[in-house]
């Protein structure tokens, strides 16, 4: 039986929809018994909370303070660890965006916690949980368990569904906000630099059309019909982020996002192993590459080995034809 | 500025789908052992954090590595006393299994010994992945970290602008030292790391820079302390176990399509995802 605390992630007063992978697993780590709650801490965490009361939290507790408006590890992390000792829980959870994996280790030093990373499956047996995660750029995966009675994990979101309501509503509860670290006295918070897009975000799209280095300075103008026409998100390979061709931000693998949407197209991406990282686990994988040897093949469902300025115009149409 | 860079080695990290499992155990006979990439990151950021760029050899502070390991580990560190490190430490572990949790305390007592104003590491290790170690030594040091390091800018050796990566953008933060600062790998762009010592025109080549024979023999001579686990921990108990490892499950053949319309017909017809 475990109580689970789940670390919600708010952007701008809203719950990012990652947070509801780490509901999933908490879904999961409470099938044999226990409960969790839902912790919401940020600037307009009160008027966030009605988004997440019906996903059967047995309360939804909220830390709404103006000081905790920016991603800040050193002023979040010791609210996160007050309220898990508060509540006795015995797992805390984060989905392990660059948001989580920044707090999370934090946090479970603070508790002297065992910290499990990047989880892709739990399961509850003897009382005790047995996580399952990707290790060496997940070509393997381990069964670990953590020694501690409190326990800190983070979840990925490309291996948790994203949890749907389940009805009911949970109490929301007001907690204390706890003093900052003594370290956030020495950082400032300068701001982020965000290229508004008004596509799917990467970690929620069900396509990504993916760019490699080939694409050269026709990165946007070759993928964007592509992804207008299958409603996808825009990923691009390190070759494409580095040579500048794609903004960094939409960098898939090692460093970058983590995917695994129901169909990933990989254009002029030779499918180097950090790539393979962030992407093996989608579901479909199509590849277009004229270089009928690259590694990208090995794990495509589908390969066509043409010249991509000619097969993604080509495949806008047909795609449209057949609309 | 002393900057103090921890070191792992892993099996060699392009070949990482040649690991296999035998009983549940992972095995990696047959890769060499490299230095974990991002871990190189971190030494270059130091490197270029503490030297004026036109003139390499006039460092502006100190840059020490250090690893946790057998004798063996030694050879990583020598690579990096080859490539402008000054000074390495060997932390002997003996047959010990560690955690990130037993390296971030150790590395909390060396901290307290050696008084850098900066850690810089890898944002991860890509054998384990799991991107504890920075934030967990920040937590028992109670400094600032600044995870994902994209780029950095020193401030008079006092304070850095990080540019950190996150989902969806680039976080900067102004962090004063001492702080721990993960990087990931956009940091060893030509022009990601700007000290005071460097010429704001000076551009970096892109990458890690490689050590020259000369230096390689020179850095024999560089300094190389070894240290014992117990000599920074008592408390050596691990937080997580390994019950188990598999291979991941392997993807049924794919098929090459002959054109489009063949693909968007699979697509339609039998993966069903347009």
């Amino acid at each position: 039986m475990s109580n689970v605390l789940v670390v919600a992630e708010l952007a701008d007063g809203k719950v990012r929809k990652s947070t509801h992978s780490a509901i999933t697993f908490a879904r999961e780590a409470t099938k044999a018994g226990g409960a969790f709650t839902l912790l919401l801490l940020g600037a307009g965490a009160k008027a966030a909370a009605a988004e997440v009361v019906a996903y059967g939290a047995a309360k939804v507790l909220v830390g709404d303070d103006a000081a905790l408006k920016d991603p800040v590890c050193e002023r979040l992390a010791p609210s996160v660890a007050a309220v898990a000792q508060a509540g006795n829980f015995d797992v805390i959870v984060m989905t392990a965006s660059s948001y989580g994996k920044d707090i999370a280790p934090r946090v479970a030093a603070k508790l002297s916690a065992g910290y499990a990373a990047d989880i892709s499956s739990v399961k509850a047996d003897g009382g005790k949980l047995t996580y399952r995660r990707p290790v060496f750029a997940g070509n393997a995966y381990a069964s670990c368990q953590l020694t501690t009675k409190v326990q800190v994990v983070s979840v990925r979101q490309s291996e948790f569904a994203a949890a749907e309501p389940s009805g009911g509503a949970s109490v929301v509860e007001d907690v204390a906000v706890s003093a900052p670290d003594a370290a956030a006295a020495k950082i400032q918070y300068l701001g982020i630099e965000a290229a508004k897009s008004e596509r799917p975000d990467l970690g929620e799209a069900r396509v990504i059309v993916s760019g490699g280095r080939a694409l050269k300075e026709k990165f946007a103008a070759v993928l964007d019909p592509l992804a207008n026409q299958l409603g996808a998100a825009i990923g691009a390979s390190r070759a494409a982020c580095d040579a500048g061709y794609a903004p960094a931000e939409l960098q898939v693998g090692q460093t970058g996002r983590v995917v695994a949407p129901a169909l990933y197209l990989a254009i002029g991406i030779s499918g180097a192993i950090q790539h393979l990282a962030g992407m093996k686990g989608s579901k479909t994988i199509v590849a277009i590459n004229k270089d009928a040897e690259a590694p990208i093949f090995q794990v495509a469902d589908y390969g066509l080995v043409q010249d991509l300025f000619v097969a993604v115009p080509a495949l806008v149409t047909e795609l449209k034809s057949q609309a | 500025m002393k900057i103090l860079v921890p070191l792992k080695r892993v099996a060699d990290p392009d070949n990482a789908n040649k690991v296999k499992v035998n009983a549940g155990k992972l095995v990696t006979t047959g890769l060499e052992w490299k230095p974990n990439p991002f871990d190189e990151y971190a030494v270059e950021t130091a490197l270029r954090l503490t030297e004026n760029g036109t003139s390499p050899k006039a460092r502006q502070g100190e840059v020490v590595v250090v690893t946790f390991g057998p004798k063996e580990c030694e050879t990583t560190l020598r690579a990096m006393l080859g490539t402008g490190a000054d000074r390495a430490i060997r932390v002997d572990t003996g047959d010990e299994q560690l955690d990130g949790d037993v390296v971030a305390r150790a590395l909390k007592a060396l901290v307290e010994k050696e008084k850098p104003d900066l850690v810089l590491c890898g944002k991860q290790a890509v054998d384990g992945d799991s991107s504890q170690v920075p934030q967990q030594l920040a937590e028992y040091l109670g400094w600032p970290q600044a995870t994902f390091a994209g780029s950095i800018k020193s401030e008079a050796d006092k304070a850095l602008v990080v540019g950190r990566e996150v989902d969806g953008g680039t976080i900067k933060l102004r962090v004063e030292l001492p702080a721990v600062v993960s990087v990931d790998l956009r940091i060893v762009a030509p022009k990601s790391v700007q000290s005071v010592h460097t010429p704001a025109t000076h551009a970096y080549p892109e990458g890690v820079r490689f050590a020259a024979l000369m230096a390689i023999m020179a850095a024999k001579k560089k300094p190389l302390a070894e240290l014992k686990l117990a000599d920074l921990t008592t408390d050596a108990a691990l937080k997580i176990q390994y019950l188990d490892h598999e291979l991941p499950p392997a993807r049924k053949a794919g098929v090459k399509v002959k054109d489009v319309s063949e693909l968007v017909n699979k697509l339609k017809t039998e993966a069903k995802v347009v």
